[in-house]
């Protein structure tokens, strides 16, 4: 039944578009700024600060240990991390000597079928990305068998770590210098801060269905 | 844009059919404005409606025709001024869309082109010079929508206005926001028309202001309409009305 | 309570302006919108040019629909995304109910989307013992209190806090009244996380959906639409078939577009781009993906290529915050699925003009849509083709119903303004005629309606052709 309709349809479309070879010129590109690195950091963590995103900087300091600082504040009992990922092989080793005053590391064992229950418990979850877009204040994650998508959506707190030297000026600069179009992954994901709703009258409130809070931590290596 | 534009020798005027009928002082107040200026100003008799009525209301052969009738009266190359955002974006804007596909076209754009509202052309063109003569007096103003989103005439009108030395200008909380008057919006579709209106009017008054200025015709006679309905004592008055009054010596 | 989307305009109207509680809603969220689209395209002119190239980009797209629809359904089938085409809304639910019954699923959870409001999708699932939870906040406001949206973007916009707290209290067990914004969202993200954790099936629309790559991409702030697009084994998206783009380079300058008109907002909290189910060895995410792509008298629609332009359309909403109309009477009393300035096109092309042609006459073309529309729609423009469309003769018409309005009356009205303004001696007669007949025209015919809110226009004396000639100014 769908292919006949599709055929039909497919049909008074091409009738519709007919002879008419109207040559539409390409659309004209935006003048795109070139920021440099600094300037992209101080953009990006500007953004997203003023979406309620925690951002820290970090240059000459063990970011795990930041990490660490971060989740002593806060009342965690589990973190769920992605072994077999630069984050995530960090952790474990960071967490020897002091896992009494921290949340105890989680992994994502087995599939969403089986984990659904443990992963709907889970308070806080520490993720990589790829990027990051300054232009609009986002980070840039393309979930993958070792960190799924869902690690970034269901606990409450949500920690991303960003390299600085993977932050693109705009978006369209991120599409083109990557070749995302050659090879989009199952899914992409830009996040520019905690789920937010203004549904009621519009007031602003946060920590809707995603993350009550996101944590970006920019890892600035000093050249 | 320069304000060096050469003054022409001569102009034509099109004075719109609700000033023919209804507001016939503003009217000639635009053309003496433009005279007084040292221009002279041709005013062919045969003149009537630039055709927007029909053409808003789903009569587009009734409004060609008539269209057709305007065009063919301002053979001359001289600029067309016309004292009225709607009417003048009719005539510059709509005039080659209405008559697209038509053997005319050429004709009409070539007329289209010399289209040119009448604060604009005070301004850009006359650099026009005011001096008041008249006592103190607060104004406020609405922004008609077509002299505001097709001609973008209002920065020019509201130039004129702040010549006045005397004159103070207070704006409306919602100047863009439409009168309701649409044409024939205001007869089919009333009450929606009849709430913008008295909208505006509220917003009118809160201003303070003793007189309501604009460019347009329709939004004038909505409006005054409105508030003499409503016993309001503001007067409402022609944006050339008020100008000749105040500048020109007795 | 008020949810009557009956088809008599001009009681909805009436009912809604009498509403003082819904005036002041809307007036209040439409000033807020105006003013959040104003900070967020400070540029003019970069503003500018970003919107001419959303409409360069939504004609080239439209220029090649059937092209690009059989790209995206390539690549999406390449990619594992399974593609089904529906020609009427009645279709597309068929669709969605056999995707629910092989998998033998009897809950679904949706994310916002206007084409399954086209469909009637709620209803339909809901009288085959389907429960069907709507997640986006104000979907799930609207749908307790059985509503219809009266916004495309924030669909209870008609409700203050106070008419919500109510809905809550009353509609969701154990809930205490409150009026506090913070408690209330709590309370729906108790509720909903339940529903998302159940869910067998998730439903979402689609805001672009990229040719070149077969990518659907979504954009959203609550984090509702990722969790009903992720969690459940199985995703339906559902979309118009006018809104795919060409390239993948086309999403940067359209969402910027879209986010920015629809709530002043650089960019939404998420943008999720989904490119397929899941794959070998990944633990989460959907295993089976399916794209219903509608017609519902679209293609009709491409067929005119004026017409065509109603289809650039990016549902972004922004034509209803700037309209005065709509501000005044809300988005029920239109009466149709889709509210504002492009319901007003919209809906008359897919309904015909017999049902849906009153709605072209509700504006006064003061063009405060077409400034803002982010793909540049000339919806004033659109709006007097369709009042065209409503006088011509049926067989010379486009539109479905064309000619229902032609009638002697204003065929004869219209041809007398005709002769009178294209014959000088009659027009100088017939003004002397009338300002003798009295500085007040009588209140009749249209008059009558005028006179209901100001006083009649008074007819000077002497016209200014008279006057013309009493200064002596020359007529060439």
């Amino acid at each position: 039944m769908s292919d006949s309709s599709r055929d039909q349809i497919l049909n008074r479309l091409h009738a519709a578009i007919g002879e008419q070879r109207q040559v539409i010129p390409e659309p004209a590109g935006l003048p795109q700024e070139s920021l440099d690195r600094s300037q992209k950091i101080e953009k990006l963590k500007a953004l997203m600060e003023a979406v309620r995103t925690e951002v820290h900087v970090i240059e000459n300091q063990d970011w795990t240990t930041v990490l660490k600082d971060i989740l002593k504040k806060r009342d965690l009992r589990t973190l769920l991390y992605a072994p077999g990922t630069p984050v995530g092989d960090r952790l474990p080793k960071a967490w020897m000597q002091e896992s009494d005053e921290l949340p105890e590391l989680v992994t994502y064992d087995g599939d969403i079928e089986d984990f659904k229950e443990h992963l709907f418990g889970i308070d806080a979850a520490v993720t990589s990305t790829v990027g990051g877009i300054a232009e609009t204040g986002v980070v840039i994650l393309w979930p993958d068998e070792k960190e799924p998508r869902l690690m970034s959506l269901v606990p409450p707190v949500h920690i991303a770590v960003l390299q600085a030297d993977k932050i693109y000026s705009t978006f369209s600069e991120a599409l083109q210098t990557e070749e995302w179009a050659q090879n989009m992954p199952t899914n992409v994901l830009l996040i520019s801060g905690p789920s937010k709703t203004a549904d009621i009258e519009l007031t602003l409130a946060f920590g809707v269905h995603g993350p009550k809070e996101l944590i970006v931590l920019i890892l600035n290596e000093n050249r | 844009m320069s304000q060096e534009s050469q003054k022409p020798e001569k102009v034509y005027y099109f004075g719109t059919c609700l000033m023919d009928s209804i507001y016939p002082q503003a009217g000639l107040a635009g053309l003496k404005l433009i005279q007084r200026e040292g221009v002279q100003v041709i005013f062919p008799r045969e003149q009537s409606c630039c055709g927007q009525p029909a053409y808003n209301s789903g009569f587009p052969k009734e409004a060609k025709k008539v269209a057709l009738k305007q065009i063919r009266l301002f053979t001359e190359n001289y600029p067309i001024v016309v004292p009225s955002g709607s009417c003048a974006g009719m005539m510059k804007h709509h005039y080659p869309l209405l008559f697209e596909g038509d053997k005319n076209l050429h004709r009409v754009r070539q007329f289209s082109k010399r289209v040119v509202e009448l604060s604009e052309f005070l301004v850009q063109t006359l650099n026009i010079q005011l001096a008041d003569r008249g006592q103190p007096i607060k104004v406020t103003w609405h922004s008609s929508c077509h002299a505001l989103r097709e001609m973008h005439v209002i920065g020019y009108s509201k130039a004129l206005i702040r010549q006045l030395q005397n004159v103070e200008l207070v704006e409306l909380q919602n100047e863009y926001e439409c009168c309701g008057f649409g044409g024939t919006f205001a007869i089919k579709q009333p009450k929606i028309s009849g709430t913008m209106v008295t909208d505006k009017v509220t917003d009118i008054r809160q201003t303070g202001a003793e007189r309501l200025l604009a460019g347009d015709c329709g939004c004038l006679m909505n409006i005054s309409g409105a508030m003499d309905y409503q016993n309001v004592s503001i007067r409402s008055q022609h944006l050339a009305e008020f100008i000749w009054e105040r500048t020109h010596a007795k | 309570m008020p949810n009557d989307t009956g088809p008599n305009f001009q009681q909805n109207v009436s009912r809604a302006l009498d509403d003082q509680q819904l005036r002041k809603n809307f007036k209040f969220a439409m000033g807020n919108f105006i003013l959040k689209r104003k900070q967020i395209f400070s540029d003019e002119s970069e503003t500018e040019q970003l919107r001419q190239i959303g409409n360069t980009i939504k004609q080239r797209a439209l220029g090649q629909l059937p092209q690009l629809l059989e790209r995206l359904e390539q690549n999406c089938t390449r990619n594992g995304i399974r593609v089904h085409w529906a020609e009427t809304t009645a279709e597309a639910n068929q669709q969605v109910l056999g995707i629910m019954n092989a998998n033998e699923a009897t809950r679904l959870v949706k994310g916002k989307s206007m084409v399954s409001e086209e469909m009637g999708l709620n209803e339909f699932l809901q009288e085959h013992k389907i429960e069907v939870v709507e997640t986006d906040l104000g979907e799930f406001i609207i749908q307790l209190n059985d509503e219809k949206p009266s916004h495309i973007i924030v669909p209870a916009i008609h409700k203050n806090k106070q008419q919500i707290a109510d809905i809550f209290h009353q509609k969701l067990p154990d809930t205490p009244y409150t009026e506090d914004v913070e408690a209330l969202n709590a309370i729906a993200r108790r509720t909903l996380r339940q529903k998302f954790y159940k869910a067998q099936v998730g439903l979402s629309g689609v805001n672009f959906a990229v040719a070149e790559t077969g990518t659907l991409c979504l954009v959203e702030n609550e984090g509702n639409g990722r969790m009903s697009t992720t969690v459940p084994p199985i995703h339906i998206a559902v979309m118009g078939l006018e809104k795919v783009l060409e390239r993948l380079a086309d999403i940067p300058p359209m969402l910027r577009l879209l986010t920015g008109s629809a709530t002043g907002q650089l960019i939404t909290t998420y943008v999720n781009m989904i490119t397929s189910p899941r794959k070998p060895g990944e633990k989460d995410g959907p295993t089976e993906v399916h794209l219903i792509i509608l017609d519902n008298g679209r293609s009709a629609i491409l067929s005119d290529p004026q017409l065509r332009q109603t289809l650039q359309c990016i549902r972004c909403g922004t034509c209803l915050n700037h309209c005065p109309v709509y501000t005044r009477i809300g988005g029920h009393a239109y009466g149709f699925v889709y509210p504002g300035p492009i319901g007003k096109i919209l809906n008359p092309q897919i309904e015909g003009l017999k049902k849906a042609g009153e709605l072209a006459t509700a504006s006064s073309l003061c063009e405060a849509c077409a400034e803002v529309c982010p793909v540049k729609i000339p919806i004033p423009q659109l709006l007097r083709r369709l009042r065209n469309e409503s006088y011509t003769s049926e067989h010379l018409a486009t539109v479905k119903d064309g000619g229902y309005k032609k009638n002697l009356m204003e065929t004869l009205a219209w041809k007398g303004w005709e002769i009178i303004n294209t014959h000088p001696q009659i027009n100088a007669i017939g003004n002397k005629i009338m300002s003798r007949l009295g500085a007040r025209l009588p209140r009749i015919g249209p008059l009558k309606q005028w006179t209901r809110y100001r006083t009649a226009p008074k007819l000077a004396p002497k016209s200014l052709h008279q006057l013309v000639d009493e200064e002596g100014i020359r007529h060439e």
